[in-house]
């Protein structure tokens, strides 16, 4: 079995996961609207990372003479925190890396920073982070838009049961820049206070930095431990830049995700749930037609923003450590019922006491990808 | 391991389009629009194609053509057909045409247009809806062609959970004029195949785009 042996957040509020599940739990959210920070861009509403207190964790760590880019930095970080609670040798070839990013060190376009001409690829940066961990294998990197997260879990997954690895660390990162956010400005995507997922005000999404790792392990997992239970990933076949209105990408990758899955264990459902009108109402249609409108279903962009690359693994995180908790986790920002189809949004946190999670996620590209975790009882 | 077969390749180099090892277009000029330049000598009616970046552009190309003899029409719906890519400059090339927009304050006009395609994986979804692909779709990066990543990433494409019997598996890179693509088309089936897959065919079909001097 493939279970998850430990993991890291290096996010707004905090560099553990454990002290960012707590403020989680607790219901606290650091977003706020940012003016100024990149020139020429519109004021936004977001979740940045502090970074004097990245600088001043990472000085300790890179005494290599290397120069990181910010987006490096968060990655190894929060890889290195995840593989020194696991315990495990990362210069071993058993250990397999994937890295998750949408847009990297995409930053040094507007400035360069004296980083050589190759630092603007992708490859580059996922060679770097294999290098400081000594790491014999090629990193590949997934890039997958929004569902970059849960799509480079099930690489990792799908290649140990192939290949044999025993240990798989997933990194995911990404970093805002003038580039991502005037971006998003310019589909009219953002909105300008905290997100409302699911809500019938929901005015669209807010943005927000992170890193996250998860170290999966092949082997036999104990009481407690959170196993992989089944994934998928299906594509709309519908438009580039919006989902299918029906939910069919989803509800397929759902289907794939829960065959061999006793659903009647289910806890929640972590959505994606952006609070932007199409994606949080395709969802509902998803949940609805795979017969789980009575699951709890929760997002957590109200904490975090949308992560981009981290998202996927930040939110897998979040989730596992609730399920450990018996606790189901609230939707901030979320007041008035308003999708299309009826499904159970969970607005407060509170206690729950069942094993199993199902992770959804959708993006650009007509991507869509299901994951689901389960607790050894 | 179940076995795999090659149905179509396809390979376009920066002046050279090729399918089945048979060559179709010769770039004309060193200036010119090769990506346009493709879909007028393909003769391909596809408006869409004039509002897609240069990356989705040569994806596009390569996929028609692979899926020229697939038996059912790109109306036809494939649940059971994935769409696997991978290259280096990720996409880069649009990246590059998006900063433009934004680099000048007096002069800054984002476009969403422009924006949507500063992702690498919108080429399997563009390859995806023409041809109505409804598997998996995913884009990944390394620094240089691989044989061998190549026929992993195939492998995990086919594990028997997934369903999936058919799938386009490929390189598709565009940065600043120079492309480097290599498309196939590869099945379980082994009716109607070229060859089977293995890591020497894939080499062989990609060294046969290699300019000889």
């Amino acid at each position: 079995m493939i279970y998850k042996i430990s993991d890291n957040i290096i996010s707004s509020l905090g560099f553990s996961s454990e002290e960012v599940y707590q403020k989680v739990k607790s219901g606290i959210s650091l977003g706020k609207l940012h003016a100024g920070v990149f020139p020429g861009v519109e004021p936004f509403y977001s979740s940045l990372l502090n970074w004097e207190a990245v600088n001043q964790e990472t000085v300790k760590l890179f005494s290599d003479g290397m120069k990181y880019t910010p987006f490096e930095k968060i990655a190894i970080l929060s890889a290195s925190k995840a593989i020194e609670s696991a315990k495990i040798d990362p210069s071993s070839s058993s250990v397999l890396f994937v890295l998750s990013t949408t847009k990297g060190n995409i930053g040094l376009l507007e400035e360069n920073g004296g980083y050589e001409e190759e630092r603007i690829h992708l490859w580059r940066s996922a060679q770097l982070i294999g290098r400081f961990f000594k790491n014999p294998n090629e990193v590949l990197v997934v890039s997958n838009a929004c569902i970059s997260g849960v799509s480079a879990q099930l690489l990792a997954i799908e290649s140990m049961q192939l290949k044999g690895y025993d240990y798989a660390v997933v990194v995911g990162a990404d970093v805002l820049s003038k580039f991502v956010i005037s971006g998003f400005q310019s589909f009219k995507a953002l909105s300008n206070e905290r997100c409302k997922p699911f809500d019938a005000e929901r005015r669209g999404l807010n943005l927000g930095e992170a890193a996250a790792t998860i170290v999966f392990h092949r082997g036999e997992p104990s009481q407690g431990d959170v196993v992989f239970r089944g994934g998928g990933n299906r594509n709309d076949a519908n438009h580039i830049s919006g989902p299918s209105r029906t939910g069919e990408g989803l509800y397929n990758a759902i289907q794939n995700a829960v065959k061999e899955v006793d659903l009647s264990k289910l806890a929640f459902i972590n959505a994606h749930g952006t609070a932007t009108p199409y994606n949080d109402d395709m969802e509902s249609w998803a949940i609805e037609r795979s017969g789980l409108s009575n699951v709890p279903v929760n997002s957590l962009k109200g904490y975090f923003g949308h992560t981009l690359g981290a998202a996927g693994i930040l939110e897998c995180i979040i989730s596992a450590h609730a399920l450990a908790d018996n606790t189901l986790l609230g939707t901030m920002g979320h007041d008035t019922f308003g999708v299309a189809k009826n499904i159970t949004i969970n607005k407060e946190t509170k206690t729950c006491c069942n094993l199993m999670f199902l992770k959804i996620i959708s993006g650009f590209g007509g991507s869509n990808a299901a994951i689901c975790f389960e607790k050894l009882g | 391991m179940e076995k795999k077969y090659i149905h179509s390749v396809v390979r376009i180099t920066n002046n050279q389009l090729m399918h089945n090892g048979e060559l179709l277009l010769t770039r004309s000029a060193e200036d010119s629009s090769w990506p346009v330049e493709m879909y007028r000598g393909l003769h391909l009616q596809y408006p869409k194609f004039f509002k897609m970046d240069n990356l989705c552009k040569v994806g596009f190309l390569a996929a028609e053509l692979a899926m020229k003899d697939v038996g059912v029409s790109p109306e036809t719906e494939k649940p059971d057909f994935s769409v696997l890519l991978l290259n280096s400059t990720s996409s880069l090339d649009n990246d590059i045409s998006y900063q433009q927009t934004i680099a000048d304050e007096t002069n800054y006009f984002p476009s969403p247009a422009v924006f949507v395609y500063t992702l690498a994986n919108i080429v399997t979804g563009e390859i995806a809806i023409r041809h109505k692909i409804k598997g998996e779709t995913s884009f990944y990066i390394q620094e240089k062609f691989s044989p061998a990543t190549l026929s992993d990433v195939a492998e995990l494409g086919f594990m028997p959970h997934k369903g999936i019997r058919e799938m386009l598996i490929g390189w598709v890179d565009f940065l600043e004029d120079k492309c480097d693509v290599l498309l196939f088309r590869i099945s379980v089936n082994p009716e109607n195949s070229i060859s089977e897959w293995t890591d020497e065919e894939v080499s062989r079909w990609y060294e046969a785009g290699v300019q000889k001097k």
